[in-house]
């Protein structure tokens, strides 16, 4: 079942052609399954923690959140950069189970401190750490997922793990508060449960996720792999996608400002207000399998660009004057729907755009920008709305993202056309 | 092998799991059955008279509720009302609550109450319960939380500082950080800006902690003009006094450790406290010279004390009420 992209005869596929097969019959590579079940079992042990963390500081610890607030923002910077050089230390030693390894225990690591920590200082470190440990872990474990997948099922594939892995943000927060009902002082319960949840997560990467070698498995039989080349890495096509995902991203808002408007505006948010990612997941673990589908079937890059539109539906649902439960459950399905339609998808494309044996490094290239320009438009955004109000705010981002993404479609539509033959699967579809 | 071993760790590792957090259950069961009862005192009594009206953590089944001391005996039993709150404030006819919905879905929620503890309002909250004040005649309220709920990747704390008007027919302030920030006579519209800790003054007044990045101001705030106006750096949760000469306000000494310090409006002098403790608290004025505030009990999880420390002397603190946490003073 392990098919590398490698191992496709893309010279039998006319660029017209449909699919040699129908994509989503096959089952999914038992290596993606159980990377998403590592993820599943390590987002319960982080989301445990994050969901009772503010409460834990500000109830037992009696410290204010607001300093460390300003720790924890300084740190998301960093977390980017060490994205790209896991990606680059994953291709160069092409041992990516093992760097992603490394991320995983880092996390684990802390989950164990946690327990034992005293002081604001030292649970500001132990966040920022378990960040590094997730921006370590990410593009090696995508580029592990785009190895044992078949090329016609990527998005597919993808969609399976982060399904999973969301199956996991969902369930730790609901676990750790029903441990606070039970036990009303039980962050040390929580505590202890994250790191079991963390310590098994890692043991089963370790032990049942094979150790794969993608630029070795790439190389022909007999020969030595060949070696990491930039100019596998600065194609003109991953530079084009990451041109346009930056565009995109510089328009998508933190998912805060869309609950903030919603709150503003509906009891029924104001009243979930802190549950209201919850409506989120849940749509985004529905939608990223049958996206993830349709991605393979209809084009990954037509899929990710067009997925932006779910976020341009949730801005127009958060700007109606219309009160009430329906507007409001209608964002956060189409937020769900918008990150089932780009967060796994642009992974299945950005991994085969480039030669295999760059393939984290183009995935962690492909997420830091989105991270960035992410970060840039939440702060952007923030300085819009206190100066014209939270409605035109939301209004100009509305309309230059209903223009941008038939503009980028166009763009990315002429790039698959373009290119002779295609290692992009989508190309073919 | 690798199976024996990856079944191995699975068990050995979801037993200890299941082990840690059936020691846990049965612990906190029996501190709460075998906690000693708290000397209680009768509520209409101690309602009748000068009081402190407080959030009792002392451990046993009233852990979390509102209870009151009398002025006289701060130290004495304590008057119990059954309400649920991390902060409270009393003024007027009216209680101002804010508290922690428990549940697998938490959520937050202010609630106003009479003078005979029945909930007459509510609103929700965006997060964790930080401060609330009511105006000395009970009929302006105001709540500070933080907006959670994000998903973990989002990261970056905020705070949600809102004002509701109590009177019938009057238009809520509402999010003060909607209000105009202007600092140095020029506005600022930075998008990390964020507002906490409303004192009322009477009127249309009031004072606030406004902050934008690493620092953080006294704002004079004004709800007709709907305005904030920097007069102060390095000033956090400012508490008027009943005089209304005085501010007493959190100060920020480095390294995340916070002192007290009094502001005299008139001159611009501060004098900072001798408690050299961290204090994570809005400040309450006991009486023109007293100051009370709450601080954790270091290395005893979710238990607080109530200190009081004179202004002008510059006495060491005394403990007030122990066991207690967020204290309001009603003459």
């Amino acid at each position: 079942m392990y098919i590398s992209l490698s191992d496709r005869p893309a010279a039998k596929t006319a660029p017209d052609a449909p699919p040699a097969r129908p994509a989503g019959r096959r089952r999914v590579a038992p290596t993606v399954v159980a990377l998403g079940v590592v993820s599943m079992l390590t987002d319960i042990s982080s989301e445990s923690v994050a969901a009772v963390l503010p409460l834990y500081l500000t109830s037992v610890m009696g410290l204010s959140l607001l300093a460390y607030g300003v720790v924890d923002g300084i740190f998301q910077g960093a977390s980017a950069l060490v994205r790209i050089g896991a990606g680059w230390a994953s291709d160069r030693t092409d041992r990516p189970k093992w760097v992603a390894f490394a991320g995983y225990l880092l996390s684990a690591l802390t989950r164990g401190w946690l327990i034992v920590a005293q002081g604001l200082g030292a649970v500001a470190a132990l966040v920022t750490i378990d960040r590094i440990g997730k921006g370590i872990r990410t593009a090696p474990r995508d580029a592990m997922i785009a190895a044992s997948s078949a090329p016609d099922d990527l998005a597919r594939a993808f969609g399976v793990h982060r399904a999973l892995d969301t199956i996991g943000a969902a369930v730790g927060p609901l676990l750790a508060f029903a441990i606070l009902l039970l036990i009303p002082d039980g962050y040390a319960t929580v505590f202890v449960m994250s790191l079991g949840f963390a310590v098994i997560g890692v043991t089963i990467l370790g032990l049942v996720v094979p150790d794969r070698r993608p630029r070795r498995e790439h190389a022909a039989p007999g020969s030595r792999p060949a070696p990491l080349r930039w100019r596998h890495l600065a194609q003109p096509r991953l530079r084009v996608l990451l041109v346009v995902m930056g565009v995109l991203s510089l328009l998508t808002i933190g998912d805060g400002f869309l609950y903030l408007s919603l709150q503003d505006r509906s009891g029924f948010a104001g009243h979930w207000f802190p549950l209201l990612f919850v409506g989120t997941n849940a749509a985004y673990i529905a939608l990223a399998v049958p996206f993830g589908r349709l991605a393979d079937r209809w084009g990954r890059t037509r899929v990710l660009i067009l997925g932006h539109l779910g976020l341009l539906g949730a801005y127009a649902l958060a700007l109606i004057p219309v009160e009430g439960i329906g507007p409001t459950l209608g964002c956060l399905v189409l937020l769900g729907a918008f990150y089932a339609a780009t967060d796994g998808v642009l992974a299945a494309v950005a991994g085969s755009l480039v030669d295999a044996s760059v393939r984290a490094s183009a995935i962690a290239a492909a997420q830091t920008v989105v991270a960035v320009c992410r970060m840039i438009a939440s702060a952007a955004f923030g300085a819009l709305w206190f100066t014209v109000g939270r409605t035109e705010s939301l209004l100009i981002l509305a309309v230059l993202l209903a223009l941008s993404v038939p503009v980028c479609l166009v763009v990315v539509t002429r790039l698959t056309r373009e290119a002779p033959g295609g290692a992009d699967g989508s190309a073919a579809a | 092998m690798r199976r024996i071993l990856l079944t191995t760790v699975i068990v050995a590792v979801t037993a200890g799991m299941v082990a840690f957090g059936l020691s846990a259950y049965a612990d906190s069961r029996a501190d709460r059955e075998g906690a000693a009862p708290v000397a209680e005192a009768d509520l209409a009594t101690v309602q009748d008279q000068p009081r402190i009206v407080f959030r009792s953590t002392a451990p046993g089944d009233a852990h979390g509720t509102v209870a009151m001391v009398p002025l006289a005996d701060p130290a004495g039993p304590r008057a119990l009302t059954g309400v649920v709150c991390d902060r409270i404030d009393v003024a007027g006819d009216h209680a101002s609550c804010l508290r922690t919905v428990r549940g697998v879905l938490t959520t937050f929620e202010a609630d106003l109450y009479d003078s005979d503890w029945n909930r007459i309002r509510s609103w929700p909250l965006p997060g964790i319960p930080s401060r609330t004040r009511l105006s000395d005649d009970g009929m302006m309220l105001t709540s500070t939380a933080f907006v959670t709920g994000h998903s973990y990747a989002a990261g970056g704390f905020s705070t949600q500082t809102t004002v509701h008007a109590l009177t019938p027919g009057a238009a809520d302030p509402g999010d003060i950080e909607l209000f105009d920030l202007i600092v140095d006579g020029a506005p600022l519209r930075a998008a990390d800006r964020n507002m906490w800790g409303v004192t009322f003054l009477g009127g249309d007044e009031f004072y606030a902690t406004a902050a934008s990045g690493d620092r953080t101001w006294l704002v004079h705030g004004d709800f007709s003009a709907r305005t904030l106006t920097a007069v102060r750096e390095n000033v956090e949760c400012p508490a008027i006094s009943p005089d209304r000469t005085r501010i007493a306000f959190k100060k920020d000494r480095g390294d995340r450790q916070w002192g007290i310090a009094v502001l005299d409006l008139a001159t611009g002098e501060e004098t900072v406290l001798p408690e050299t403790r961290s204090v994570d608290d809005q400040p309450e004025w006991l009486d023109d010279h007293t100051v009370l505030y709450g601080l954790a009990r270091e290395g005893e999880p979710g238990a607080s004390d109530v200190w009081s420390l004179d202004v002008a002397s510059g006495s060491a603190p005394e403990l007030l009420i122990p066991q207690a946490w967020s204290p309001s003073v009603v003459r």
